[in-house]
């Protein structure tokens, strides 16, 4: 039951010691933007154990939506974000409405198609700037009170907004709800024997993860000023999932640990420096998708519970050794 | 007046016709190996792309023309379908299918980066060959000849395929393996090797559809990731059940798709998905799919 308390510490220390250690705060925004996008997804994927190649369409929706209101209708951050949560929540619902009624495979397929018509409304729709994008999206007081303007300050915002939901995740997976979605996860037939409404605790964990997802976009468009194609296209789709197969599928530090490595090894190839202002796609560089492509070959054929998760299983492997009957007691008080 | 649209009409019916034959032929390779492998390959654009890269390269750097790339590209980019599935993909197997997916995804961002890297994305043009230029009179429109071409060998292709699947003692070994490979297995047929052809089978139809695409598309690096999602859409669509449905599933959407744009254009792109949706909601397991 310690587990949120301390990710919440482990977070604010990494996050707070980050910029001191002399990283840049664009380059950090950027990683805490797509660190949420990643516990969003493995929140969802994680724990439900349907795999969602389509939640590029929920970070694209967060972020045009923030993108919009911010520039026309002047919302301040915490309105725009909270747009940003109910229109992505809104598609989520439709889409996973959808979706969720089918299995593995089936259901990976669906979530890729409809993301992909999400996509190409997009690219049609008249108040997404096309191939242009949403440009110099302005970054409003916070409230209206507190000035953003500089990335120090701004990257305080955002992390306090990733800590807080990682936390608030973590909390809902102690839960009796998380439990539940645990048991679907790990024998549907005996969830619904026991008189669980399966497909209700799915699709609202989808929802949620789809919600959670937009604010991360949203947070990527008001860090970086931009929002684009890129950030709806189904390739970012695939990047979320790799950042959480590299972190760790299902851990809860996984998805953040994979972000930051992946947000690092893009910006590294790209060649600029670390920081990369426009467009999270791979289209800047030719390079990152061959080896993004193979560290997803790697990470499905040699460590397919990620690092967190290579991890975590070494350290109770080394403690079972020790202590067999503790392990033993851990086993059963959490299959209670 | 009225005869402008016609032709418009029929014209987008035998695009539509054209594209339906590569979604029904990239759809039926998608199909065979889920059935054997329970992967759903995505590496399968990127294949077609092999295909597409595959004749244009032959003939640049080789001057080998289109017929015998035609023939000998399916047969190499099928090799190496054989050469992942055996060294690779294999190592997958028992566990759950999403990590086949993963993997293959792995392979599509691979083979594609790689091609990118050299060839750009910008399209590159194939010249149709010489003998299927020009057009073709039907008395109340005029077809290139090419398109006539695609939809003709596509479907010879697709009932060739079909045939093999359905009536002859292979096909009815591997449909027994879809059903129960252990059993297959303990009956004293080569499983594994079967799992190596139909992977390397669905490897070269998407080769084959990539060399069919050539001449009317630009060769280009990104052709297959594209195509790839409205085939999945298909495939969701007309559920991976059968065959036949396979086919006419594709068949049926290329169709749709080539209307909406002379209908609806705004919905051209969406349509695949829009029908998808409907089918979704009426019937969650596809037009001729087993519940999954």
């Amino acid at each position: 039951m310690k587990t949120s308390a301390s990710i919440l510490i482990a977070l604010v220390v990494i996050g707070v010691l980050a910029p001191l250690a002399g990283l840049y705060p664009q380059f950090l925004m950027k990683c805490v933007a797509l660190a949420l996008f990643a516990v969003a997804f493995n929140f969802f994927t994680g724990n439900v154990g349907l795999l969602s190649i389509g939640h590029a369409a929920f970070f694209g929706a967060g972020a045009y939506t923030a993108g919009y209101v911010t520039k026309t209708w002047g919302f301040t951050p915490e309105l725009a974000l909270g747009v940003s949560l109910l229109v992505a929540g809104l598609l989520g619902l439709v889409m996973g409405g959808m979706a969720i009624r089918r299995q593995g495979i089936y259901f990976a397929m669906i979530t890729l198609a409809l993301a992909q018509m999400v996509y190409f409304v997009c690219v049609q729709a008249p108040f997404t700037g096309a191939e242009d994008g949403l440009q110099r999206i302005p970054r409003r007081p916070l409230l209206g009170i507190f000035d953003l303007s500089s990335d120090l300050t701004m990257y305080a915002f955002v992390l306090v907004v990733l800590v807080a939901i990682t936390w608030g995740f973590q909390r809902i997976m102690e839960a009796p709800f998380g439990q539940v979605l645990l048991a679907i996860r790990d024998n549907e037939p005996r969830a619904i024997s026991l008189g669980y409404d399966v497909q209700k605790y799915k699709l609202s964990a989808f929802t949620m993860s789809a919600a959670i997802a937009g604010v991360a976009g949203g947070l990527k468009a008001l860090t970086l000023g931009f929002a684009g194609l890129p950030d709806a296209h189904w390739t970012q789709s695939g990047n979320v999932i790799l950042m959480c197969l590299l972190g760790g599928l299902g851990t809860p530090l996984g998805p953040i640990i994979g972000a930051i490595l992946v947000v690092t090894l893009e910006s590294r190839l790209s060649g600029l420096g670390v920081v990369q202002i426009g467009s999270l796609s791979f289209d800047l560089s030719t390079k990152v998708p061959i080896i993004i492509g193979f560290i997803f070959m790697i990470c499905v054929l040699l460590f397919r519970r990620g690092i967190v998760g290579e991890i975590g299983a070494a350290l109770s492997s080394m403690k079972a050794r020790q202590q067999p009957v503790v392990a033993d007691g851990k086993k059963t008080s959490s299959a209670r | 007046m009225f005869d402008i649209p016609l032709q418009v009409l029929l014209g987008q019916i035998t695009i539509g016709l054209v594209n339906g034959c590569f979604y029904a032929v990239l759809s039926l390779g998608l199909a065979l190996i889920f059935g054997l492998l329970n992967v759903i390959n995505f590496a399968h654009g990127a294949l077609y792309m092999l295909g597409a890269f595959g004749v244009y390269l032959a003939f640049q750097k080789l001057g080998v023309n289109y017929w015998w790339s035609l023939l000998l590209v399916p047969v190499v980019v099928g090799a190496f379908g054989a050469l992942i599935e055996r060294f690779l993909l294999r190592r997958l197997v028992g566990l759950d299918h999403l990590y086949g997916l993963l993997f293959t995804f792995g392979l599509a961002l691979v083979l594609e980066g790689i091609f990118r890297d050299i060839y750009g994305s910008a399209g590159l043009p194939y010249p149709t060959p010489a003998s299927l230029r020009g057009l073709m009179d039907l008395g109340f429109m005029r077809l290139p000849i090419y398109r006539v071409w695609i939809v003709g060998i596509s479907l010879l292709v697709c009932i060739a395929v079909w045939f093999l699947i359905e009536r002859t003692r292979l096909g009815s070994y591997l449909r027994a393996g879809t059903e129960n490979a252990k059993i297959v297995q303990a009956l004293g047929i080569n499983v594994p090797l079967m799992v190596t052809f139909v992977y390397a089978l669905g490897a070269g139809l998407a080769a084959f559809a990539g060399v069919l695409a050539a001449p009317i598309y630009q060769v280009q690096p990104l052709m297959g990731s594209n195509i790839l999602i409205v085939t999945f859409a298909v495939v969701v669509i007309g559920g991976l059940g059968s065959t036949a449905g396979a086919i006419v599933t594709g068949l049926a959407l290329g169709v749709i798709e080539g209307l909406s744009k002379v209908l609806y254009p705004e919905v051209s792109s969406t349509i695949v998905f829009i029908v998808m949706a409907i089918v979704l909601l009426l019937r969650p397991a596809g037009l001729f799919g087993r519940e999954a």
